[in-house]
């Protein structure tokens, strides 16, 4: 679960992590004038979208007067905020209203679980605010990191280790070592599996502050923090996302006509994949689960279809314990009194597949032998 | 000969009495399989419909009955615990199942297991089949047959989907092993391909990847030192940056992750790198030729 700015930011807080002052995120324009009122009138507005390159793209404006909070914040809302990380745009529901800050210097945290090593990682840089690939890349000298134990926990030490590693000065070498221990211990009782605070900003005077913060909680882990659901309708940004999280499908919306469902994750990875060979955009990825059963492809096929842009489904089954034979009587019963706006190309394959197909033969539905032949039977048919 | 799972092996289930572990232990009952003994916390003494009688713990299971392999259908929130149960009970081999376990518990558990010996498969994993003699995982065991070829994926559905291709073109399998889609594994590509060039039965291999971490380019510095030949296919070629595709290790974070960079690095290993599901048994037939010829 991806968590705002402002979410996680109201979580950092607690543990000690310096923050901007602010008055909260929020959804309407009058409730910006009295955020800014708060914050005695100068502040800055964050649209809240889960995308990097925000300032660029007109995403964070700063504002004098709570009358100009209001104005600016009326044009905010709503704006569809395109960046060079999400091109199709993203509509923005919510401000963060925060007190601006006068930067000196910018500092990179960021914790992750390595997959190669399978341990967490403390990544620290003395240059903030960028993308840390392209420092590491330009400036690797300017990169610390640290391999954090699985049983011992970040040390102190090692904070301070990668802080003189990548050239901090020794005034706030301290600092800002005590501030990755309280982003590490965010990161563990949090579950994270990515926490990262670009830039910590150095301030004039020399303090710090998180400036932006970045936080992903692991779904798997949720069941321990019952203190986050609360975050969690925000959290979600596509609304077709949000319903089908309510219906323990997985689904995940992308941006072409192409509606596509199967059972495994891998095997519809794969479809997607014919989808494009074949000249198409899949809508989106599904994947059905274990069984086939006619309810999970019902409701699956109702999810595909919320998105107004597809224009044609493919439906891509492995029968192996569940038979083809099933799962051709499970796709029957499914569009059974549905009202079919698009075509709907079905392969089955495995145990009984030609059982499957013959059932099939006189439905409304398109039937192919191979991914591959579906994939442009149904690329062709959505036009 | 195969590798991990054969005919001697003795499975202990993790998580008999649940859904998936009651419904999964007479699938592999079914196949042959040698379950004799399952475990769960407060049902000790008690024996399944199937037969397999029941122990409170990993340990008494296996002291009673020699169990010498496990299987965890545990769900996630526990699932941790149980890997390291058996563990701690000296079992050599455990299979994990379970999709779903937090990230920082396996992070967390993983080093202690390694200690004691123990190998684990997954978790989020298909399981492990060597045909015809032994299947500890939750795959149909009527696509598989026995042959030359060592199969190892990331996935379930799309593994099935291309051994069912190897088998009706007569490309029989020693043993196919799911390492799993999460982005912390037990096993690794690299060290399943150690395995399949130890063994005598294996004479190529199919090696399933997909977008997400470095396991793939990793295994790919080790495909040219290997006398067998090796045929890749890598899924999510067309997933967007920084989305999760299902599995939760399938994310391209960055510039890491790629099947781009993938396909790149099997290629110049040498790997044939198979464009299509549908092409991978033409070119394992290939590569078999090749090398016999």
């Amino acid at each position: 679960m991806k968590l705002h700015e402002y979410q996680a930011k109201e979580l950092l807080a607690r543990y000690g992590v310096p923050v901007p002052r602010n008055a909260g995120a929020v959804a309407d324009s009058c409730h910006a004038f009295e955020a800014a009122l708060n914050l005695g009138g100068k502040a800055v507005l964050k649209a809240q979208v889960h995308t990097g390159g925000r300032g660029k793209a007109g995403g964070i404006r700063i504002v004098r007067t709570p009358e100009e909070a209001e104005q600016t914040a009326a044009s905010m809302l709503g704006m569809i905020l395109k960046t060079h990380q999400a091109p199709e745009g993203i509509r923005v529901e919510r401000l963060l209203v925060e007190e601006p800050i006068s930067v000196e210097s910018e500092i990179y945290i960021g914790i992750v679980p390595d997959r190669a090593s399978q341990c967490h990682t403390l990544i620290v840089s003395s240059m903030g605010g960028m993308d840390i690939e392209a420092v590491a890349d330009e400036h690797p000298e300017a990169v610390a990191r640290e391999r954090i134990h699985p049983a011992l926990g970040l040390r102190t030490y090692q904070a301070r280790r990668a802080c003189y590693a990548c050239g901090i000065p020794h005034s706030i070498a301290g600092a800002v070592a005590s501030v990755i221990m309280s982003v590490f211990k965010a990161y563990t009782e949090l579950d994270a599996d990515l926490l990262e605070i670009n830039p910590l900003a150095v301030v004039t005077g020399g303090s710090l502050v998180a400036a932006d913060a970045k936080l992903s909680v692991d779904d798997n882990a949720l069941f321990r923090h019952p203190e986050l659901a609360a975050y969690r309708s925000e959290a979600a940004e596509d609304p077709i996302e949000a319903e089908a999280q309510r219906r323990g499908i997985q689904y995940v919306k992308l941006d072409g006509t192409i509606g596509v469902m199967g059972n495994g994750a891998g095997l519809v990875m794969a479809t997607l994949d014919e989808v494009a060979r074949a000249g198409g955009r899949a809508a989106n990825f599904l994947d059905v689960g274990g069984g086939a059963r006619a309810e999970s492809v019902r409701n699956s096929l109702e999810m595909v279809l919320m998105n107004p842009n597809v224009r044609g489904v493919l439906i891509n089954i492995f029968g192996g314990i569940t038979r083809c034979d099933e799962v051709a009587r499970g796709v029957l019963d499914a569009i059974t009194g549905m009202d079919l706006p698009v075509p709907i190309v079905v392969r089955l394959a495995g145990t009984r597949a030609d059982e499957g197909a013959r059932l099939l033969a006189d439905s409304p539905l398109v039937t192919a032998d191979t991914m591959q032949e579906a994939a442009s039977r149904v690329v062709a048919l959505a036009g | 000969m195969s590798i991990l799972v054969d005919a001697g092996t003795r499975v202990l289930v993790q998580g008999i009495t649940g859904r998936e572990g009651s419904f999964h232990t007479g699938e592999m009952l079914a196949y042959g399989t040698r379950v004799v003994a399952g475990v769960v916390p407060g049902r000790g003494g008690s024996i399944t419909a199937d037969g397999v009688p029941v122990y409170d713990t990993v340990r008494h299971a296996v002291d009673e009955t020699a169990a010498n392999a496990s299987i965890v259908f545990v769900p996630g929130p526990f699932a941790a615990d149980a890997i390291l149960e058996a563990a701690d009970a000296g079992l050599g081999l455990v299979v994990a199942i379970t999709d779903g376990i937090p990230v920082h518990d396996m992070i967390s558990i993983l080093p202690v297991v390694r200690q004691s010996g123990t190998r684990v498969i997954g978790p989020n994993c298909p399981g492990v089949i060597s045909p015809p003699h032994c299947k500890l995982g939750i795959m149909p065991g009527n696509v598989f047959t026995a042959g030359p070829v060592g199969v190892v994926s990331r996935s379930g559905t799309l593994t099935y989907e291309i051994v069912d291709e190897l088998t009706r073109a007569g490309l029989g399998q020693s043993t196919c092993v799911g390492i799993g889609g999460d982005p912390i594994i037990g096993t690794s590509f690299l060290e399943t391909l150690q395995l399949f060039e130890a063994d005598p039965e294996t004479r190529a291999v199919v090696l399933i990847g997909e977008i997400g971490g470095s396991d793939e380019e990793t295994a790919a510095e080790y495909i040219p030192q290997m006398s067998k030949p090796v045929v890749s296919f890598i899924g999510g070629r067309s997933a967007p940056t920084g989305k999760r595709m299902g599995h939760a290790g399938a994310i391209v974070s960055g510039r890491v992750g790629t099947a781009a960079g993938k396909v790149a690095a099997l290629t110049a290993a040498g790997s044939p790198v198979a464009e299509t599901t549908h092409e991978v048994a033409s070119l394992v037939a290939a590569a078999l030729a090749g090398r016999s010829g």
